[in-house]
Formats: C-alpha cells, structure tokens, sequence
C-alpha cells in the first residue's frame, strides 16, 4: 500500500452547516489511524495547521480550516462495542449518533443525550459537549462519556475519564477538537423501555407564561423544550408552544417490544402521505422569507393554541421526537444560497427573562428576524470549556440574505454583546460570529488559561486548530505562524 | 466598497498588459503576473496611473507547483479576490511538412494546463465567498480544427469547453464565469502575418475584454462581438469542404 499524501494543489471547498460560511482547503481522509499520524507528521513537517471534520454538522467554522488541512475522519466509524445488560457501548470518534440508537434501541437503551439531529459524530459531540432537551435532568454529552481516547498530534495516546486523567478529560470535552483527535469514546446509555415517548404539547401567550409553564413541568418531563415565535412583540413576544416527552414503560405500550425495532422509529417517507420526503425542501423554499415564515411562524401558534390541550398527549417516537431536524432531508437548502446562522445564547436563570426579551427586541431593532427560536433549560458541568450553565438558552435560526451579510453580522455582534452584559455564554457549535473579546468575557481569564495550558501540554506547537478556535481564542498557539 | 481585487496572468505583453493598465488606472489593486519580471514593471509604469498599488510577481505558468502557494500569497497581499483574469498564450508557427510534439506541448502547457493550474484555486475561494468573476480569454481558433495549427485549435477548445464547464459548476455559487474568445488582435502573436480582417489593438480588445467582465453575466463572446458571424459560417462548412481550404 502506498502511503497517504497531502495533495498540493487540491482544495475542497468545506462550509459550516448553515452554508453561511465556507473557506477553501487543503483535504485528506485518513481510513485508520496509521495514516492519520503519517498525514499529521506531513503537515507539521510543512508547518501546515490542521483541523479535524467529521461530520460537518457543526453550524459555524469548526470544521473550517482556509489554507490549511482538513483531516476528515468520517471513515473511523465503527461500533466497536456494546453490552446490553449494562447499557455500555464503546465506539470509535466518527461513529453517528444514528448508530448508537440504530444499536442499542433494539435492546431498549437510547443515547442518554442526543442533539436536534442523528448524524453529528461522537467525536464531534465531544468536541463541542452538545446537548439534549433534557439538558436540566442528566448534563450535556460529557456527562454520558465514561472514557475516552485521545490520540495526541505526536503518536501518544492518552485514556482519559471522570477519574483517570480527568484535567485531561475535562479540557477535551468542549475542547473544540484542538487537543488531540478523539479515536474512542466509551458511553453509558440509558434503558428507556419501549420505543416511543409520550409527548403533551401547550401553547403559552407570551414569554413569562413560557418560563412559567416550562419550569411546572419541568419536575415531572423527562424531555422539555419550548419553541418561540420570534415574529411576536409587544405583549405577545415570546408566545410560543412548549413540548413535554416523557419515557413509555413497555408494559405500557400497546405495540411493546415491537415498538423498539428501527422500523417503527424511522421517519416516515412521504408527507401526508403523497410527497415524497425529498422533494419536501424544494416546496418549503418559496415560503422561507420574512413574510412566509411570519405566516408559518403564526399559524404553529394558532394551531396549536386551538387544538392542543394540556394533559393531552400522544404517542411519538425517540427518533420523530428527538430529530425533528433530520425529518426534512436538505432543510438546510430552504435558506438559500446565502445559508443561515443559528445563534444560542445561555442565560443565566436569574436574568434570563431579561435578556431572552432583550435578544428578540434587538433582532427587530436590526430588522433580522430569526425563523425559529427554541426555548431550553440547563444546568452546569464541570468541563472546562463548557457552554452549560444553570440557566436557559434561546437558539435562534437566522437567514443571510445574500444581500443583508453584514446586516445580519451586525446583529450577531449586538446578540453577543447582549449575552456578555448578562453574564450567559455563546455556544461554540452554534457560533461563526462571536469575537475574542466576547468569548474572553463569557468564558473568563480562569477557564481560558487552563484551557491554554492544556494546550500547551499537549500540542504545545499549535498543529491543531480550526478558523473557530482562531477566531475565539487567538492565544492559542498556531503552526506556521510566530506565538502570539 | 473598496478597490476591486484582480490577478491578471500573462500581464507582460498583449492583452494582458492592457488589460493590467486599464485595471490599474480605473484604481483597482493587480497583480501582474509573468515570466519577466523587469517587463511586467514597465507594463505597471506604463498604465495611466496606480502603478504604484501594483503587485508584480515573476512566473512561469508551467511551474505548475508554485501555482497554489502563489495564488495564496497574492490573495493574501490583495486583502481578497474579485478577478481572476488569465491571459497567458502561446502559438509558435508551425510549417508546412513541420510536425513539432514539443512545440504541441508547449501550447497545451501554457493555453490549457497552466489556465488549469490558475483557475482551480480561483474557483475555490470564489465559491466559498460566494462572489468574484473568472475570465478567460480564449480564442475562435477553437471553433474549428483547422490546418494552419492543430494544437493551437485544440488548446483554445479545450480552454472554451473547460471555462463553459467551470461557468455551469460555479453558476450556483454566484459565481461568474466569462469566456472571451478574440479574432484577430495586434500583437506579438499576429505580427508579419499582414492584413487581418477586424483586426484591433490590444488597448482594443483589454476593453472589450474588461466590459464583458463588468457586465454581471456569465458568458461566452467573441472579441469583437461580429466575430459570430463568421464563427457560424466557419461552423457551418462540412468538413469534406474545409479539409480544400487553407482557412
């Protein structure tokens, strides 16, 4: 076998999910880790940075990497094992979340945390400790990861856990993928019973009554989330529909075992029975403007104002529940060539009435509505560089108009503003417009510096890095380039 | 918005050279590049103003390597890029009875591979922003495999047909793609090769050049625009006809 090279001239246009950001670099994908280390060992002897990719599902530039090396690590993918009388699965970095559950379901464990989409890898989740909606109950990603490996820029490899190595374990956890690539990832799942979810949906007039309706529910929901209109002012702002899940036992399920086979989970194929699922984003585009999206926006409210009741509720899947994102395949491509931003503050829960109002005032104070807001609650960790707070979050998809650029940039420096004076966070695998300032400010002089002598032990020459982490955190040492 | 931000390859002479000082004079930030650096000065010197914005850079476009990290520290030194205008072009004469596999190759080098070279990294970054406009300056000799020189005709096609693929992959970025093909134009490469028809100057054929590249569209067009009309008739002729005449 020939040994793997890092062309020279070719490049690979790699973009941000939301398509509002894209840079040109260099690209290899290494199928195991031998080759991984040869191409690592060629670019530092270029003085070339690079930024590992997995799935690219990451909203921003995390993955991004202008002029330098993308390393796409996706062929790494293996399940390499799983315990059913524990709940225990052991799996290589760019294996899915889709193949976690595709897994372990059948035996009726389901990833404890799980974004707003299936096909993030695990290592991608380490890399930006995402969370779920039941963020407030059981911690973010981190909080399910039992070990891991971390294979350092120079060969050695580095077990880490809650308890062994656990500086380590706690700066790779939301340590943005600069420290070391993520090679295995030990996870304890959780036994869920039967495979769907009972879920009430309630619609709430206005901002208090959403942060009062969540936090009733909140003892008793084992998944909780709000959704915003963001269209809404005055004394409608913040008029919303809140979506509480909670496990069904499978003695309490009508289909039981069967319940649990992938087939019931799987999104259907057709919309109402008639159009096809792929076709579905080319019929929601002519609707994806200011004025569509205040009438969509409108009638989810209405809709569920006059049909949803409280205490209702029906049945739906893990999957239909969990990944309402995956249910349109190229949702993404609604927005147009300019894409989209999304943008998620944390608040803290003493001020967070107050800034969340703030937030969608100054959206309209910018003329840049967003076209979805979600409504979450979370609680802190112990990770270093960690976005969970004890407080909520408000994420907001924003369009870029291909024409309104720097309308929109303009408006993503006053959001962050907005979080600094309150004290909140900005989520890294949301973010593509923080500045170092803000990030300084949000994280503190503390976290940062432990950040950077973690860095500094363990790729003390800056080969890794991404346009994210040089944008939000420039200390960082970076190759090819003097220390800053 | 600021300055425009063009690189020009093959700026030492011809169209190139016009196209760099009408660039530099309307106050754009260029790069001129080609093979003599002391030329590409004069070209620089030479423009109406701006000469001092310009940036000049020694190369060869068949030192296919240096291709990447060039085209990175250029953009680098513009702040960005807007144009990328290839103009480099080779037609030595090829005799009657003379069959020359070097001189065959050196026109594919320079016509098709170093455009190639240049045009890859352009579109890249161009589709990542979003925005900026390739221009290609081609030729009607690829309308036609015609006797005079085989490889020349084929070069200028294969510089047409791959500037018509790049304009179809990029139109979906806002990408612009522009193919100018020229007739006859004054310069060293038409010299002692007497009375052409339509032909102009090179000053000429850089502005015709420069206002398709401003028109906002993705095209391809002759230089001049009746160029057409005797591409439709060269088109025309079948091919047991052609092969009697000496066109």
């Amino acid at each position: 076998m020939t040994a793997m090279t890092i062309q020279r001239g070719t490049r690979r246009v790699v973009g941000g999910f939301g398509r509002a950001v894209a840079s040109a670099a260099r690209f290899a994908a290494p199928a195991n880790e031998e080759e991984l280390l040869s191409l690592l060992g060629q670019a530092r002897a270029e003085g070339l940075p690079v930024a590992l990719r997995g799935a690219g599902r990451s909203y921003g530039d995390a993955a991004m990497n202008a002029a330098g090396l993308i390393l796409d690590l996706s062929a790494m993918n293996a399940v390499l094992d799983w315990n059913p009388e524990t709940g225990v699965m052991v799996l290589e970095g760019a294996a899915t979340i889709e193949s976690i559950w595709r897994r372990a379901l059948p035996d009726g464990w389901w990833p404890t945390v799980v974004p707003g989409t299936m096909f993030p890898t695990v290592a991608g989740c380490v890399a930006m400790n995402v969370h779920g909606k039941n963020h407030y109950r059981v911690g973010a990603f981190g909080d399910q990861v039992l070990e891991l490996d971390l294979l350092t820029v120079e060969g050695e490899k580095i077990t880490c856990g809650p308890e062994v190595n656990a500086d380590v374990f706690e700066a790779v956890i939301g340590g943005l993928g600069v420290l070391g690539v993520v090679t295995r990832v030990t996870l304890q799942l959780k036994h869920v019973g039967s495979g769907d979810l009972e879920v009430e949906a309630l619609s709430v007039p206005d901002l208090d009554a959403l942060f009062n309706e969540y936090e009733r529910r909140r003892e008793e929901a084992d998944y909780l989330v709000g959704w915003i209109d963001c269209f809404a002012r005055g004394a409608n702002l913040g008029r919303g529909v809140i979506h509480r899940a909670n496990y069904v036992p499978l003695e309490r399920h009508p289909a039981g075992a069967d319940s649990l086979d992938p087939s019931h989970q799987t999104l259907p194929d057709r919309f109402f029975g008639v159009i096809p699922r792929g076709l579905m984003w080319r019929l929601l585009k002519p609707w994806v403007n200011d004025l569509g999206m205040r009438l969509v926006n409108a009638s989810k409210y209405w809709a569920s104002r006059l049909f949803d009741r409280a205490g209702t509720t029906f049945k739906q899947s893990h999957v239909g529940f969990a990944f309402l994102l995956d249910y349109v395949p190229r949702w993404r491509d609604t927005y147009g060539l300019g894409g989209f931003i999304q943008v998620q503050p944390f608040i803290p829960a003493q001020t967070a009435r107050v800034a969340f109002r703030e937030l969608i005032e100054t959206c309209h104070e910018h003329g840049v509505i967003p076209y979805l807001g979600v409504f979450k609650r979370h609680r802190p960790d112990q990770f270093v560089l960690s976005h969970a707070i004890d407080g909520y979050s408000l994420a907001l998809d924003i369009r870029v108009p291909a024409d309104g650029r720097e309308r929109v940039w303009k408006l993503g420096e006053a959001l962050g503003d907005v979080v600094v004076r309150h004290g909140g966070r900005i989520y890294f695998a949301k973010d593509a417009l923080a500045n170092a300032g803000q990030i300084e400010a949000c994280y503190g002089p503390d976290r940062i510096e432990r950040f950077l002598a973690m860095k500094e032990r363990l790729d003390p020459n800056g080969l890794l890095s991404s346009e994210l982490s040089r944008r939000v955190l420039p200390q960082l040492p970076v190759v090819g380039t003097s220390t800053p | 918005m600021g300055a425009e931000r063009v690189i020009v390859v093959g700026a030492s002479s011809g169209i190139g050279a016009a196209i760099a000082q009408q660039l530099l004079g309307e106050g754009a930030k260029v790069a001129l590049l080609g093979r003599r650096e002391s030329l590409l000065q004069e070209v620089a010197n030479g423009a109406p103003s701006g000469a001092d914005s310009a940036i000049i850079r020694a190369h060869d476009v068949t030192d296919f390597d240096s291709v990447s990290p060039l085209f990175d520290e250029l953009v680098g030194l513009l702040g960005g890029l807007d144009k990328l205008i290839y103009v480099s072009g080779s037609m030595p004469t090829i005799e009657e009875h003379e069959y020359s596999p070097e001189k065959d190759r050196q026109m594919m080098e320079v016509n098709v591979l170093g455009a190639m070279a240049w045009m890859n990294p352009a579109a890249a970054h161009m589709e990542a922003a979003r925005a900026g406009t390739i221009i290609g300056v081609s030729s009607i000799a690829g309308e036609r495999g015609r006797r005079g020189n085989p490889a020349y005709c084929t070069s200028k096609a294969a510089m047409t047909t791959y500037l018509e693929s790049l304009r179809n992959r990029l139109h979906r970025y806002g990408v612009r793609v522009v193919t100018a093909k020229p007739g006859f134009v004054r310069t060293a490469m038409t010299e002692g090769m007497g009375d052409l028809l339509w032909i102009i100057d090179a000053k000429e054929a850089a502005r015709q050049i420069l206002k398709l590249g401003a028109s906002g569209r993705s095209i391809s067009r002759f230089v001049p625009g009746r160029w057409w009309m005797v591409a439709l008739v060269i088109r025309s002729i079948p091919s047991w006809i052609f092969r009697k005449l000496n066109l």
